[in-house]
């Protein structure tokens, strides 16, 4: 009983999982409009819960802007339009995808600049130990003479 | 040494930069709209419906506009310093009564007082939009010719008023 609970919970939840915050059924004139309205609130964020898209968010703000939004597709705006609109109003905050400018260009190269240092760390280290192992082939005096030793027995027998 | 000093070196940075981190608000986003003109609008005010009130009527003087509502928990405990400092000459305050009711905001102003010059009634919220309003009470200063010079998020207190906003108007007026 308890497994049949959780599996019917768990597929109540992968069933929520596709549904949108979005109380009103929105309708446009062709599909092509309907994607370009889910692309755009999916990657806007609801600046009152900040860690939901506009998509997610049941956030009265989230609900005022998606009306806007559909408003402006319905208007012919594009999508450089809408998102320069919520842009001019909340910054580039809004925009899950920063834009490449000035400010956000160590939040760009960031990562490649992690990488490179990375690289430049490991090539150090492995280049270390390599020419510390070859170092090692050398043998110390006390080695060399039981080689020595070692082979004059050999000589013996 | 110098080997086992550089851990510690990256310790101390990453320490650094996340009590630096720490001193943020993230709910504190700078508006796009300071040193703009504040945006336009003509809205019915609150007191009547028949009148109107636009932009134009704030210009001439600096002048603060604040959002707020009714329903908003964070502008209760504001309201009180926005009445004290009313009778203030400096302060040429106006409201923008943001997605409310009409006779729930007119309540709460005979209730707990009107600082207001006049209050703007922006029903749909399409004016807070324009205004990039995501958390009331928020309130904006504008110079003698209506450009947003500075933005209050959250509610104002009296430190605020003091340090920040009437020397702001004081420099804003004479410039």
């Amino acid at each position: 009983m308890k497994r049949i609970m959780t599996c019917g919970l768990f597929a109540l939840y992968l069933f929520t999982q596709n549904l949108y915050a979005a109380d009103v059924p929105v309708t446009f004139d062709s599909p092509e409009k309907e994607a370009r309205y889910y692309s755009l609130i999916e990657g806007v964020r609801c600046l009152v819960c900040q860690n939901q898209s506009l998509a997610d968010s049941h956030a009265d703000l989230a609900q005022d802007l998606r009306n806007e939004i559909i408003q402006m597709i319905k208007a012919g705006k594009s999508n450089k339009e809408i998102l320069q609109f919520l842009v001019d109003r909340y910054g580039d905050f809004v925009l899950y995808r920063p834009p490449l400018q000035r400010n956000t260009l160590l939040l760009w190269l960031g990562p490649f600049a992690f990488l490179l240092i990375g690289i430049i760390v490991a090539i150090v280290i492995i280049r270390k130990q390599f020419a510390t192992k070859t170092d090692n082939l050398e043998l110390t005096d006390e080695q060399q003479q039981q080689l020595e030793e070692l082979t004059n027995n050999k000589d013996k027998v | 040494m110098v080997r086992y000093l550089i851990p510690l070196v990256v310790f101390v940075g990453l320490v650094a930069l996340f009590i630096f981190g720490l001193q943020n608000d993230p709910h504190i986003v700078p508006s796009p709209l300071i040193d703009k003109p504040a945006p336009a609008f003509n809205l019915p005010t609150l007191q009547n419906a028949d009148n109107n009130i636009s932009l134009k009527d704030l210009t001439g003087h600096v002048s603060l506009i604040n959002v707020w509502a009714s329903w908003c928990v964070a502008c209760r405990s504001e309201h009180p310093v926005l009445v004290k400092n009313a009778k203030n000459k400096q302060l040429n305050l106006y409201g923008l009564n943001y997605k409310d009711k009409r006779e729930d905001a007119l309540q709460w102003l005979n209730q707990l007082g009107n600082p207001y010059l006049e209050n703007a009634f922006d029903e749909t919220g399409k004016v807070g939009i324009d205004y990039g309003v995501y958390g009331v009470p928020e309130t904006f200063v504008l110079d003698k010719n209506g450009i947003i010079r500075y933005k209050v998020i959250g509610p104002i207190d009296q430190e605020k008023l003091d340090t920040v906003i009437f020397p702001l108007i004081k420099k804003l007026e004479s410039s």
